[in-house]
């Protein structure tokens, strides 16, 4: 039992929502071991956690998807029991998810409303409906149609949708699971603006983020889970972030290395080695207007920028998924002309997706069947998939990258993030390429698979593999990239190399479209 | 309550369970509606019957392959009637050029039209469903015109007529057909890139495009393949009925499929594909089919209660929630 220290006590009449010794099994195995949660009114309270820490798990019995094995919860100083979802909501308590359960073919009006739509003679009243929500987005400060249709706004908007919904719902406690996965940095803004309204209005908020920038900018408080149990409650002013590191580890402060990532620190840049990829002058519609980057054997090579700076759409049409308007790709000297991703399949070259569950898994196949997907024409024999072969790489792939599941044969979509993202690199590496391209490879993945898979790509550029690294984690660019490309409104703004290379260049590169050496000495500091 | 973790032996008939997968309830639903049959059905635990039910099936199993195949990637084949109809029409006006002439023209026939189907929903990306109900109801009308405007026409080859009468030692030919069918189509499934590549295009098309897998070629093939044994499943019927008909030879068979493969456990939403289900599946139709007739009931009764059936069926593959 952890007791708050004295400085943290408040009247008891601020705390919103108390959870006491939760205990939550799922088939025998306890998820949630006595976990204890209070929450004030007013206040934006981080839930953080490795996976399987049991965030989720507390979530979903805060919110009434799961029922409780033990324990007690209190809304307002009354003890509450939700059977349902419905219950939760129908006292205030809602849940706004990372991946967004509306109709995206309805207007926004429509979905805000959904389920409770205003009446009037027992038809839609939609004067009222649209009046209502139009009301509704300007006090929360949202420049958004109520007419317009869900689908065609942008991500964050329709994030957005989903917060107003809950707020119209009356939401006396919110909670945001991962609001800010799919959105680029200046949507993030927007979403802190509606945080810090809400909070303004009284608003409890639970806030769940892998992102440990985010939790500093919005958040009072942090809970941290480990394993099912209640690690600590702390104010996250007075908490220094390698100490929240070690807190979600487990660990004492000085077992972790310098930096929170798995990669050795600044890679030394292989000036002399042989250029592998040289891309020039790429093209797609608005979207990419002219980048370029080369990659040498044995380096990494970082590709940085904010959403919808090109970053990803750089990467496809140098693998073919995406047909491209114009521009070279050279491979070790010779042209390739990828129009689909077989043939930069055959040119050696591996990409993995920043979107794992839409692109990267086959989540009805095992675990066997998806790590071989791409090269089982290699493992055929007259036709036939050579079962011995494949069963021989698998297991090699599966304790050389320790991917953690019951058998080859459990199917992928049962494993964790981590376990699922070494499953899609071994799918790539067992074809030994020569060049790597990975989309956010440690995005949604808890901490310790993290630094797995950075420890591993970093190992593997040592091998004398190219690796072109996109990612929109500073620190893991500066750690593990000898060079980093920055990327703006799909043109290269900047290369930096060697001690050039800083969280604040490239922010500086982003934000200004010039390279690092022009931040004035004050920036720097 | 205890909290000790007794070590809790593994519950042998749970693990057959979770082996079997989603064809598990259809494998209790048959053995329930068999072992019914045996005791309260007069007649129906005899080998003549066993034999019945399997000739009855052949037709049936052999388009619901197919289906299996296609509705793996997600799709669905409307059009396998009006193919069954095609390829014994084609077979009927060719077959006095003999057998080597007749056989491969209709089942080029059936190919021709799934070839039509893969084409429109993988390149031109229209919704299978909208596709494959465009050419039952363009290939009933031309099976109709191959069929010299409907008339009925008798086929009295004697090796045609073996396809769907004839014996090889104690095994009628088109249960022995269906029976190779059966056993190629799960080799195709497991032991071939083909297979794996089927299941992958139907559980996340984006993804085994960007590993490299060839989608369009793969669901091409599918409706190709469903075509293909469409058409041979036409053959085996215009040989049990003597002749091609074309306005009656193959109707209703894509429900009848469809039902079969939902039945069996394969997921409409593609990704998840069991031919052995599919047996069930179409086992399972054909038993209550079978039983009702030798019990008198009506057939409308049997309709009814296949669909309590399938109804059952996906009832209990429905995602498990905790």
């Amino acid at each position: 039992m952890t007791s708050p220290p004295p400085a943290d006590r408040h009247d008891e009449s601020d705390v919103i929502l108390r959870m006491e010794g939760i205990v939550k099994r799922f088939a025998g195995a306890v998820a949630l071991d006595h976990v204890d949660f209070t929450l004030r009114r007013g206040e934006v309270h981080a839930l953080v956690g490795e996976n399987g820490a049991g965030k989720s798990t507390l979530i979903k019995i805060m919110t009434g998807a799961y029922t409780r094995d033990g324990g007690q919860v209190w809304l307002e100083g009354e003890p509450v029991d939700f059977r349902t979802p419905a219950d939760a909501q129908a006292a205030g308590v809602i849940a706004v998810h990372q991946e967004i359960h509306l109709l995206s073919f309805r207007t926004v009006a429509e979905n805000v409303w959904l389920g409770r739509e205003p009446r009037r003679w027992g038809l839609v009243d939609w004067g009222r409906m649209h009046a209502d929500t139009a009301t509704l987005l300007q006090r929360l400060g949202l420049h958004i149609d109520p007419a317009a249709t869900l689908g065609a706004l942008s991500t964050a908007q329709q994030q957005m949708v989903a917060i107003a919904r809950g707020v119209s719902l009356g939401a006396r406690v919110l909670v945001l699971d991962e609001p800010t996965s799919s959105l680029a940095e200046r949507e993030v803004a927007i979403l802190y603006d509606l945080i810090r309204q809400l909070q303004a209005e009284g608003t409890a908020i639970v806030y769940i983020s892998h992102r440990f920038d985010e939790l500093y900018a919005v958040c009072d408080r942090v809970t941290v889970l480990r394993d099912g149990r209640l690690v600590g409650t702390h104010r996250l002013a007075s908490l220094e972030r390698l100490d929240l590191v070690c807190l979600m580890l487990g660990k004492a402060r000085d077992e972790l290395r310098q930096g929170t990532t798995g990669f050795a620190g600044h890679q030394a840049e292989a000036e002399g080695a042989a250029p592998l990829l040289r891309a020039e002058d790429l093209r797609r519609g608005q979207k990419l207007r002219g980048v370029s980057l080369d990659v040498r054997k044995g380096e990494i090579l970082g590709v940085a920028g904010l959403l919808g700076s090109g970053r990803t759409e750089t990467a496809r049409a140098i693998f073919g998924a995406d047909p491209r308007d114009g521009g070279s790709v050279h491979v070790d000297g010779k042209p390739l002309d990828a129009r689909t991703p077989d043939d930069a399949i055959r040119a050696r070259i591996a990409f993995v997706s920043e979107d794992r569950k839409g692109e990267g898994i086959i989540p009805e196949l095992s675990v066997r069947e998806n790590l071989t997907l791409a090269a089982l024409p290699t493992l055929t024999r007259a036709g036939i998939v050579d079962r011995a072969r494949q069963r021989e790489i698998v297991d090699q792939f599966m304790r050389r990258l320790g991917i953690k599941c019951t058998s080859a044969d459990q199917k992928i979509r049962e494993l964790s993030g981590g376990n699922q993202q070494k499953v899609l690199l071994a799918r790539w590496l067992c074809m030994n390429p020569a060049l790597l391209i990975l989309d956010e490879p440690t995005r949604g993945i808890d901490i310790g698979a993290k630094a797995e898979i950075q420890a591993l790509i970093n190992e593997l550029a040592g091998t004398g593999l190219g690796v072109l690294m996109i990612s929109s984690e500073l620190e893991e660019l500066v750690e593990g990239s000898s060079r980093v490309v920055v990327l703006r409104d799909g043109q290269n703004v900047a290369e930096l190399r060697g001690g050039d290379i800083s969280q604040q260049s490239i922010i500086h590169a982003m934000a200004e479209g010039s390279a690092a050496s022009a931040v004035p000495a004050a920036l720097e500091a | 309550m205890s909290t000790t973790v007794a070590a809790r032996p593994a519950p042998a008939l749970g693990r057959w369970w979770s082996a079997l997968g989603p064809t598990g309830g259809a494998l209790v639903a048959l053995v329930v509606l068999v072992a019914a049959n045996s005791v309260f059905t007069p007649n129906f635990a005899s080998p003549g019957n066993f034999w019945n039910i399997l000739l009855q099936l052949s037709v049936t199993l052999l388009v619901s392959v197919g289906m299996t195949f296609v509705i793996a990637t997600g799709g669905v084949d409307l059009s396998v009637g009006s193919v069954m109809a095609i390829s014994a029409a084609v077979a009927a006006v060719t077959v006095e050029r003999g057998l080597f002439v007749a056989l491969p023209l209709a089942l080029a026939a059936g190919m021709a039209v799934g070839l039509l189907n893969g084409a429109f929903v993988s390149y031109f990306r229209v919704q299978a469903i909208v596709v494959t109900l465009a050419t039952l109801l363009a290939g009933r009308g031309l099976a109709q015109v191959i069929n010299r405007d409907g008339a009925l026409l008798t086929i009295d080859d004697p090796g045609f007529l073996a396809l769907g009468r004839g014996h090889l030692g104690p095994l009628p030919v088109q249960v022995l057909i269906a029976a190779v069918v059966v056993a190629l189509a799960v080799f195709l499934l497991r032991s071939t890139p083909f297979g794996r590549y089927v299941l992958a295009a139907g559980g996340n098309p984006a993804a085994a495009r960007l590993a490299g897998v060839p989608v369009n070629r793969t669901v091409v093939s599918v409706y190709v393949l469903s075509g293909l044994l469409a058409g041979m499943a036409g053959l085996v019927e215009a040989s049990r009925l003597g002749a091609s008909a074309a306005a009656k030879i193959g109707q209703g068979a894509e429900l009848d499929a469809i039902a079969a493969v939902v039945v069996g456990g394969t997921l409409l939403s593609g990704g998840r594909a069991t031919l052995l289900g599919t047996v069930v599946g179409a086992l399972i139709m054909q038993v209550i089919a079978t039983s009702f007739n030798m019990l008198l009931i009506p057939y409308s009764w049997a309709l009814a209660f296949k669909a309590l059936i399938i109804l059952f069926a996906v009832y209990l593959q429905r995602p498990r929630r905790v």
